[in-house]
C-alpha cells in the first residue's frame, strides 16, 4: 500500500521535504502521525494538528487506503 | 470566489463585482501586515498555503456565508509569499441589500478563514529571529487546536489582521 504525505509550514521544515511516499502500512492517520513525529522529531503533538485526507479535513481514526494523500495541518494562521 | 495570489493584492476588480443595482451596502475587510505582534517588532511575513485545499475550504466558507446571511455576493482574496509591513494579506468583500447582513457575513468569513483555511504565517522579527504564528487563544486556554473553532477575539487589537 502506498500513500503520499504532504508537508507544510513547520512540519515541512522539520521533515526537510514537501512530500514523500510511504509504503509501510498504517491503520489510520493517528498511527501515521506518531510514526512521522518520531522519525522527524515534529514538535507538534497529534492534538495540535489536524489531518486532511485527499484535501478534506477528516478524523484521525479514518482508515487509510492505497493512493490516499495525507496532509497534517499545523495550526493555521491565515489573514 | 476565493482566490490565492502571489502578486501584490489588487482588489479593485473584485470590489467592482460587489457594486450591483440591488446592493445597498458593501462591506470590505482588509487584513494588512502590522509592524508588531505580541510586543515583538515584526520586519516582514511569509505566508504559505496548501493551495488546492485552501481554495476549496475558502469557497466552502463563502458558500456558507451566502446560506447564513441575506447577502448578494461574497468574495475573498489571500496573498501568499513574502509580504512587507503595510502590505495587504487578505481582502474580504460582501454586498447585500441592507448593511447588517453584509457586516455579519464579512465578520463570519474572516473568522472562518482564519480558523480553517490551510494557510500559515511565518513572522520575521527585527532582531533576526523568526517563528510560525501559533494560535494564541488555544495555548492560553489549553484546548487542543484540533477540537474547536478558535476565533481570534481574545486579543482582537493584537491578533486581528
Amino acid at each position: 500500500m502506498t500513500i503520499k504525505v504532504k508537508y507544510f509550514a513547520s512540519l515541512r521544515e522539520k521533515a526537510q521535504k514537501n512530500e514523500e511516499e510511504i509504503t509501510e502500512v498504517f491503520n489510520n492517520a493517528f498511527d501515521l502521525y506518531l510514526a512521522l513525529q518520531e522519525k522527524y522529531q515534529f514538535p507538534l503533538t497529534v492534538e495540535e494538528v489536524k489531518v486532511a485526507i485527499n484535501g478534506e479535513y477528516q478524523n484521525f481514526d479514518t482508515a487509510l487506503v492505497a493512493g490516499d494523500v495525507v496532509t497534517f495541518i499545523p495550526p493555521v494562521a491565515g489573514g | 470566489m476565493f482566490k490565492i495570489v502571489t502578486a501584490p493584492l489588487d482588489y479593485l476588480d473584485a470590489q467592482n463585482e460587489l457594486y450591483r443595482p440591488e446592493a445597498g451596502g458593501v462591506v470590505c475587510f482588509e487584513g494588512r501586515v502590522r509592524n508588531h505582534n505580541h510586543h515583538r517588532k515584526v520586519s516582514h511575513l511569509n505566508y504559505e498555503a496548501f493551495d488546492e485545499m485552501a481554495i476549496s475550504e475558502g469557497n466552502k466558507i463563502l458558500t456558507e456565508a451566502r446560506e447564513k446571511f441575506k447577502i448578494i455576493e461574497a468574495l475573498a482574496i489571500h496573498r501568499v509569499g513574502d509580504l512587507q509591513i503595510e502590505e495587504t494579506a487578505i481582502w474580504v468583500g460582501v454586498s447585500s441589500a441592507h448593511r447588517e447582513a453584509a457586516f455579519l457575513a464579512c465578520q463570519y468569513i474572516i473568522d472562518q478563514l482564519k480558523s480553517r483555511v490551510p494557510i500559515w504565517k511565518k513572522e520575521f522579527y527585527v532582531d533576526g529571529e523568526s517563528d510560525w504564528v501559533k494560535c494564541l487563544a488555544c495555548s492560553q486556554k489549553g484546548i487542543p487546536h484540533s477540537e474547536h473553532q478558535h476565533f481570534h477575539h481574545v486579543e482582537k487589537s493584537e491578533v486581528e489582521g
